[in-house]
């Protein structure tokens, strides 16, 4: 009986009409094809609210209702001696050198914390939607597409106008002056800080080296206090040096760059001419 | 003082509202403020206009006054108004604005190369007169052959690309 009405519930509750009269006769043809599916349909709440928060019935009821007592999932036990063996390693023989030592000695491999704090660090409170900046989208404006020409705003090479090669991982845009036409070399600007122009290279079949990323140009940092305050921070690389690959690199890039300038009539001279505002000039009205 | 006068049949042209830039045709007048006004050729439907808005060209049609659409169309198309119109200096400086304005920023720095090449060759032919001028005191020989010169190397390095041949005229309206 149990077992008959239970089919006949979930039936009219899944349709929500109510064909009650030739459910009952399909019952057990139902039963036995819907086996299958059922496990992946939910059903709807078997508990209809009388208000917001209240139930029609008690937790008891409920889980009659649901059938919880034929439902119990316990997880399939493999063979025990086989999960003993995949255990991973504690401990680790290590040698010891000194004479009389014993050759060696047994170490634990994860070792207890050498320090509690005497309070707790309390629990954070669940935050939504904080992403780290590695995990930041990052946009490109519409008007800046590989081989269009950038006016950059800010830096050592203000006003001067450069090649845009391609969008990096955090977002800096890498570009180029070509360094024979305006000494800017292979660099990394901000896309917030630049004005695209309409003027387009074309850069099709232009290859850029994959090694071009972030970590290639980022300031390196040099780090080793053993002196404790003997010469203070002059050890530091402050002086940026030119290396072989950076050449290397800047005239791979350029060659093919440069050929493609060529070819249209007067943009080598565009790229070596800088960009400035005098009178009567507003760079609101201007299209560029 | 006067030489253009609002009349039956004037072509005025719109400077500012919706149909600003475009040329209408004056078919009647309402009251002192307004016109009845329609620009068959020109996109503007039948409508009142207040003459604060139209600026009237030299053009006139003939057509008798209130007469309709088909009527204005003829007498447009017969006087070939949208040819005479665009050949008028008052269309090609409105024009020559327009480039200007969209320029992009290669352009004016093409149009700042044919601007500074210009202006070269010029300088260099007022030195040259100057110099004959100052030296030789006046002579029969000077004055055919220098300007000719000058006139014959001006049309050549202007036709480089569209935006420096406006350079001229853009330049001669900042001249004022």
């Amino acid at each position: 009986m149990a077992g008959e009405k239970a089919p006949a519930e979930k039936k009219p509750a899944k349709k929500k009409a109510g064909e009650k009269k030739p459910a009952e006769q399909k019952p057990s043809q139902k039963a036995a094809g819907d086996k299958k599916k059922r496990v992946k349909k939910y059903h709807a709440s078997r508990n209809p609210t009388l208000a917001r928060g209240i139930g029609r019935y008690s937790r008891s009821a409920m889980y009659a209702r649901k059938a919880l007592y034929k439902r119990k999932y316990t997880a399939p036990e493999t063979k025990i001696e086989k999960k003993k063996k995949e255990m991973p390693r504690a401990t680790i023989t290590k040698p010891v050198g000194g004479d009389k030592n014993g050759g060696s000695r047994v170490v634990k491999i994860r070792k207890m914390p050498r320090y509690y704090p005497t309070e707790d660090v309390p629990r954070k409170l669940l935050s939504h939607g904080k992403k780290p900046f590695c995990e930041h989208k990052r946009r490109l404006r519409a008007s800046i597409t590989p081989g269009t020409v950038l006016i950059l705003l800010t830096g050592r090479h203000r006003g001067k106008r450069v090649v845009f090669l391609k969008q990096l991982d955090t977002g800096l845009l890498l570009v180029t002056g070509p360094l024979a036409v305006n000494r800017v070399p292979l660099r990394r600007a901000h896309q917030k800080f630049v004005i695209a122009t309409s003027t387009k290279v074309d850069l099709t079949g232009v290859k850029i080296p994959k090694h071009l990323t972030d970590s290639y140009f980022k300031k390196k940092r040099l780090r080793k206090p053993k002196h404790q305050e003997g010469e203070i921070f002059d050890t530091e690389k402050e002086k940026y040096e030119l290396t072989e690959q950076r050449k290397a690199d800047q005239k791979e890039v350029d060659s093919q760059i440069l050929a493609r300038i060529k070819k249209v009539p007067q943009l080598r001279g565009y790229l070596r001419s800088t960009f400035s505002l005098s009178n009567g000039v507003y760079p609101h009205k201007l299209v560029f | 003082v006067f030489k253009r006068f609002v009349e039956i049949g004037r072509v005025a042209f719109i400077s500012f509202g919706p149909h600003a830039g475009k040329l209408v045709a004056i078919v009647d007048v309402i009251d002192q403020n307004r016109a009845l006004v329609d620009g068959p050729c020109s996109g503007v439907r039948r409508q009142a206009m207040p003459f604060k808005c139209m600026q009237l060209t030299d053009f006139v049609l003939k057509f008798p006054h209130s007469a309709r659409q088909k009527c204005v169309r003829l007498a447009w198309e017969k006087e070939n108004i949208n040819e005479k119109w665009s050949a008028t200096r008052w269309a090609k400086k409105i024009e020559a604005r327009e480039k200007k304005a969209k320029m992009t920023d290669f352009d004016r720095y093409k149009v700042m190369k044919a601007k500074k090449m210009r202006n070269r060759i010029i300088k260099h032919e007022m030195k040259k007169l100057q110099r004959m001028a100052s030296k030789k005191g006046k002579k029969p020989g000077k004055p055919g052959k220098p300007e000719k010169a000058v006139k014959g190397k001006k049309p050549e390095k202007a036709p480089k690309a569209k935006k420096p041949e406006k350079a001229p005229a853009p330049k001669a309206q900042k001249g004022q």
